[in-house]
């Protein structure tokens, strides 16, 4: 089926100095969709999910060439500005990290940076925000203590709310449960089943079983190269590289 | 790496033969008792069912095990469904045995009251379509299997012609109507083992298959 990408790598190449971080990686990231990255450590896909947002702007040494288009236009063009950028492609980490502040504050930090003083229109994007990372409903009593006092699972969906906040197109999610005990973990991945709902997610994650359980489609990464990438369900049942079978069936990794 | 995981997974395939090769003696034994009237033979056989039924459950355990224990994927997920589903196919062929075994006593009352060739030929293709079914699992051979799938065609076809002799022996002298009805079931049972052996024969494809034969089919 033809279907317009979110996001497109195109020959995408990127050094830390000498080392040959991603190579020749090409990929189309579908609209509404779960896309996960998987590979052992080292293999290159944080480094590409952090490509994804410029985030690699920020290391010192790295040189990308090729090309990242997002709704076709590259956001390596030299007009593109990197805070609204980071607006249009949100980022949740693997260690939960709200700022030491209020609850509320967290969600209503971006939205004051990209200007929004209105205290009406800040509760309505601070409620709609947690309420759409699945938290309104746990912490909505609380809003004025301070986040470092909610578990870790909490901690995690006040920051996919925050990242919310600025309304994303697309959200880019390092190992999001990998920190987090099950029932977190669960709570997480049905949120996300809901997100792709409104918004494109790409995923990092070193659980086979969270990769089929959420992903649409998954991309497997080998020494920087892009080994496989496919709908989820073929390449968990019928990989076609022998590799992509080695990794996920434990035989190395 | 996988120390246990390959472990559990020579196991498996360990009892799968063995249970491969309980069903291949009880079906042989089977016809054997059948042809020669051997009652003792056909109780021994019934007796034995049991058997299977345990080693059914050792083998579904041992995939419980695997699928709790190391969430298998790709090729390993379709080796250990594969299995649970072989086995059900294998378990009731060895029902099969111990039915045809049950209608060996009932009808060793009596000499063979018309030409049993057609049955006995019936007999030697089903064992041959299950020996080779069984072999097709054992050395992953997908070529044999598909013979399995595509022989199963001649045992029906016998199955047909068994059938319109006996309707015929029923009409032509309505007192042997037991006595046709039992081999008819007898031939019914034959038949059935041959369809659970082109099962087994498709489970070997599907895991051993290194694409999905479905592909695009349901798209």
């Amino acid at each position: 089926m033809e279907y317009k990408s979110k996001m497109s790598i195109r020959n995408l190449n990127l050094y830390y100095g000498d080392n040959h971080a991603l190579k020749e990686i090409n990929m189309e990231i579908r609209p509404n969709a779960v896309t996960a990255l998987i590979g052992p450590s080292g293999c290159g896909k944080s480094t590409l999910l952090k490509t994804l947002n410029r985030m690699n702007d920020l290391v010192e040494n790295v040189r990308i060439e090729g090309e990242v288009l997002l709704d076709g236009e590259d956001i390596y063009g030299k007009e593109v500005d990197t805070t609204v950028l980071r607006k249009k492609v949100g980022m949740v980490f693997q260690q939960p990290n709200p700022f030491p502040m209020s609850i509320y504050d967290n969600i209503a930090y971006g939205p004051r940076v990209h200007g929004i003083k209105d205290k009406k229109k800040l509760d309505a994007i601070v409620e709609e925000s947690l309420r759409g990372a699945a938290i309104f409903e746990e912490v909505k009593d609380r809003l004025k203590k301070s986040a470092l006092g909610l578990s870790g699972g909490q901690q995690q969906r006040i920051c996919i709310a925050r990242a919310l906040a600025v309304q994303p197109e697309v959200l880019l999610m390092d190992e999001p449960t990998s920190a987090l005990d099950p029932i977190s973990t669960s709570k997480i991945e049905d949120l996300m089943e809901e997100l792709k709902k409104k918004y494109t997610v790409v995923t990092v994650t070193h659980n086979m079983q969270q990769a089929v359980r959420i992903a649409d489609d998954t991309a497997f990464f080998l020494l920087g190269e892009l080994i496989e990438f496919g709908d989820t369900k073929s390449i968990f049942s019928y990989p076609e590289d022998k590799r992509t079978e080695d990794y996920i069936t434990g035989r190395f990794g | 790496m996988r120390i246990k995981f390959d472990e559990q997974l020579r196991t498996l395939n360990n009892e799968m033969i063995s249970m491969g090769n309980m069903i291949q003696k009880a079906i042989q034994d089977t016809i054997d008792a059948f042809f020669s009237q051997n009652t003792v033979k056909a109780r021994m056989i019934m007796k034995d069912d049991e058997l299977v039924d345990r080693e059914q459950k050792l083998i579904e355990n041992i995939c419980f095990q695997l699928l709790i224990q190391q969430q298998p994927v790709a090729k390993d997920l379709r080796t250990v469904t594969a299995a649970m589903k072989m086995v059900t196919d294998m378990e009731r062929i060895g029902d099969h045995a111990a039915d045809i075994a049950e209608l060996t006593i009932v009808m060793s009352k009596s000499p063979f009251m018309l030409n049993v060739e057609q049955v006995r030929r019936m007999s030697a293709e089903t064992i041959v379509m299950l020996l080779s079914a069984v072999q097709a699992y054992v050395e992953r051979d997908m070529e044999k299997a598909r013979e399995v799938i595509e022989h199963d065609d001649v045992v029906d076809a016998l199955f047909t012609e068994v059938k319109a002799n006996l309707i015929k022996m029923m009409q032509n002298n309505p007192n042997n109507a037991e006595y046709a009805a039992d081999l008819l079931m007898v031939s019914k049972y034959l038949e059935r083992i041959g369809d659970h052996a082109t099962n087994i024969a498709e489970w070997v494809i599907f895991s051993c298959s290194p694409e999905n034969p479905q592909k695009n089919k349901y798209d």
